[in-house]
């Protein structure tokens, strides 16, 4: 049933996005590049393909343990032109600013954008700033758009998936969302827990490079790692089983999420991606991701099925499975 | 060094939760319940039903996908275990009146925003049609508003078990301490032992045998839960909620049933002890005095709930405003009732994963991340 307002639940990246996507944008402005439903549009410019992708962050507080808004609004962005086997090139960044923002604030988030461009190796070239009024925005909103390179030689999409094809992360998954409600709650969880915001860039363009036979990799945010895997197999049609102890979690953000009540599953990451890739080179790839600073706790997670039903399973650890459909409604509002 | 199931486990390996989750291990368990289950359910001369009361048991055993593995011969109902499911209609739409007077705050968890009165409307209805209504994660939260905003009335929508009551009741007397005037509680919890008593006396379904919850037992002990074998002859096992807890608590209960000695059995002594927490128990002594509550589907159980007691009466949200109890209709069509009450089962709802899914639900058991519905349609269980 289509909802007449838009609530906070059409942005939890989860299945109401994904429709709203669907239904509103992708209905109005359908085109070839933009129903692929990518992270990022890849458009050819005589013999180069550009990556092209825009996101927008709005993440309260601004700053929590392990990041601040600058630096997920550059590692989102060039996440998203890396994931399709794209050299980020360069970034450009529009600020809304609600009236009565420190400028010291402000400062901070540029700064922290300047450094997660360096250690990118992207630039930041263009700029939109506008302010409005106290309580026409939540501090500082920023949008970013990036271009890219596609690597040559490289052919990376959901539609390549094929069965039997392994599904590999490159770490620990729900660390971001699990410190961003700490920060945000003043919950006061044990262990040190920080966002694991990080651009992706150089390991997964050395990855593209390496191992042209990669089918798909994605960037895994808002709405967690079983809502871009349903995502994938829907755009790839073939069902995936993924195996739950094989998932990397850390102990303090396991702990959380049982005590809030969260599966790990669905919490938001701005730091990883999961790769698609032929069962034979699954363990070259592993190896040359653990050799990455923010691959070495990288593991393969499971592998896609000979089975045309779109569908996540996930094995248990007693040797049980289940299903995991896509995030539902809110489960953190405002994370990223 | 102590053992589990015939394997020795050293004492550092005991609390981890790896341990309780490990395949060898499950393998061992479903050996012995593949046996006792062909056994007890020769005696029942049908499949065993075995219930379990608390929504987290609900959300484990769907999220490890216990029932796929279990003989056919195993019929795991769910019973009035969440805590948002079992409130009745008639308070959700006391909640909602309350959220609508002037000059009111109103905090919540979150599982209790989209629960629907009698005529569709909801905390997230209320919120959008501009009133404040705020998700908290903790009490002490709600009372932080409070104090941040002396000219208004914050009203916390206290729901929940023996486990959370303990948690609110000391935010109650943090409040008076501190002298908050502008705090007020929906004290609409409720507590277990006297619900299986209903559960077990109205005979709607055929239980067979309790999974009785952990979180509740580390709070009360075990003690209170005594009565359900001894009267009732019901084999009974205080579960933990990983695998293995699960697991050995079924094997356990098919012993009772196969040597026809019901007994209360604790298979998770690493938390729960015979007297529970005689801190948090003191506190709800002290603040709350035994009452009747509305269960949703079951209707007014004797001595279920908390009211405050006179001494903390002040709190109370629905005294102070005025806000009386009227009898709702459930929603129609819903199958929650039933659902609570162990005599259907979610995918048997004409509603569920149609009509009523998480995003768009008819009833609370699917809006509830503790209610069944929400946990069969969350990990897909089909039977």
């Amino acid at each position: 049933m289509a909802s007449k307002e838009i609530t906070l639940a059409f942005g939890s990246g989860g299945r109401l996005t994904n429709e709203l996507i669907r239904d509103l944008f992708v209905r109005h402005f359908s085109n070839k590049r933009l129903n692929e439903l990518e992270d990022s549009a890849v458009l050819r410019l005589g013999r180069e393909r550009i990556a092209f992708t825009t996101d927008s962050y709005v993440v309260t507080p601004l700053k929590f343990p392990g990041g601040d808004i600058g630096r997920i609004a550059v590692c989102g962005t060039v996440n998203d032109l890396a994931v399709k086997g794209a050299r980020p090139l360069a970034v450009s960044c529009g600020f809304i600013i609600e009236e009565g923002l420190e400028r010291g604030t402000l400062e901070e988030a540029v700064v922290s954008m300047k450094k997660a461009a360096a250690e990118a190796g992207v630039e930041i070239v263009t700029g939109d700033t506008k302010v409005v009024e106290k309580g026409k925005a939540d501090k500082l909103f920023i949008n970013t758009s990036g271009v890219g390179l596609v690597i040559p030689g490289t052919a990376i999409s959901q539609k390549n998936i094929r069965p039997g094809d392994v599904i590999i992360i490159n770490g620990e998954i729900a660390a971001h969302g699990v410190a961003v409600l700490n920060a945000r709650n003043n919950l006061g969880l044990s262990g040190n827990i920080k966002s694991d915001a990080a651009p992706l860039s150089r390991m997964l363009n050395g990855l593209a490079v390496k191992f042209p036979s990669i089918r798909s990799m994605r960037d895994v945010t808002r709405g967690g790692l079983a809502t871009v895997l349903n995502e994938a197999a829907q755009s790839s049609g073939w069902s995936m089983e993924i195996e739950e102890e094989l998932i990397p979690v850390s102990e303090p953000v396991r702990n959380a999420c049982s005590v809030l009540g969260l599966d790990p599953l669905y919490v938001a990451n701005e730091g990883k991606a999961v790769i698609f890739a032929p069962e034979k080179y699954a363990s070259k790839i592993l190896s040359a991701m653990k050799k990455d600073k923010y691959g070495k706790k990288a593991a393969i997670i499971g592998r896609v099925l000979a089975e045309k039903k779109a569908s996540l399973k996930v094995r248990t650890p007693i040797g049980s499975e289940r299903y995991a459909v896509m995030l539902e409604g809110e489960q953190l509002p405002r994370i990223c | 060094m102590r053992f589990l199931n015939g394997v020795k486990i050293k004492n550092k390996d005991y609390f981890k939760s790896s341990l309780w989750s490990d395949k060898n291990l499950a393998v061992k368990i479903l050996e012995e319940i593949k046996i006792l289950s062909r056994k007890a359910s020769l005696l029942k001369k049908g499949p065993v039903n075995i219930m379990e009361v608390c929504g987290t048991h609900t959300m484990a055993i769907a999220s490890s996908g216990i029932r796929n593995i279990l003989p056919e011969s195993i019929n795991l109902l769910s019973g009035p275990g969440c805590p948002v499911c079992v409130t009745s209609a008639g308070d959700i739409d006391r909640i909602l009146q309350l959220s609508r007077l002037k000059n009111a705050i109103t905090a919540t968890f979150g599982d209790m925003l989209k629960v629907r009165n009698s005529s569709g409307e909801d905390l997230n209805s209320v919120r959008a049609s501009g009133r404040d209504v705020r998700i908290v994660y903790s009490p002490s939260d709600a009372l932080g508003i409070a104090r941040a905003n002396p000219d208004k009335n914050v009203i916390f929508v206290g729901v929940g078990f023996e486990t959370t009551a303990p948690l609110i009741a000391s935010v109650i007397k943090t409040a008076s301490a501190a002298g908050v005037k502008n705090f007020y509680v929906t004290s609409l919890f409720k507590l277990v032992p006297p619900a299986l008593k209903i559960l077990m006396e109205n005979k709607a379904a055929d239980i067979n045998a309790f999974i009785l919850p952990g979180h509740v037992s580390a709070i009360i002990g075990y003690r209170p839960y005594e009565f359900v074998p001894a009267k009732y002859g019901i084999p009974c096992s205080v579960c933990g909620f990983e695998p293995l807890d699960i697991l050995r608590g079924i094997s356990a209960l098919l012993r009772q049933i196969v040597e026809k000695k019901p007994r209360l059995d604790v298979e998770y002594s690493r938390v729960v002890s015979k007297d529970g927490n005689a801190v948090a128990k003191a506190l709800m002594a002290e603040v709350f005095s035994v009452s009747a509550a509305n269960w949703r589907a079951i209707g007014v159980i004797p001595g279920s709930g908390y009211d405050l007691s006179p001494e903390y009466d002040r709190y109370d949200a629905f005294s102070s405003f005025g806000v009386k109890y009227s009898e709702k209709k459930e929603p129609s069509g819903c199958l929650c009732g039933k659902i609570l009450l162990g005599v259907a089962k979610p995918v048997q709802c004409r509603h569920f994963g149609k009509a009523c899914t998480p995003l768009n639900a008819i009833g609370p058991c699917m809006v509830s991340s503790e209610g069944a519905c929400a946990a069969w349609y969350k990990y897909g269980v089909k039977k």
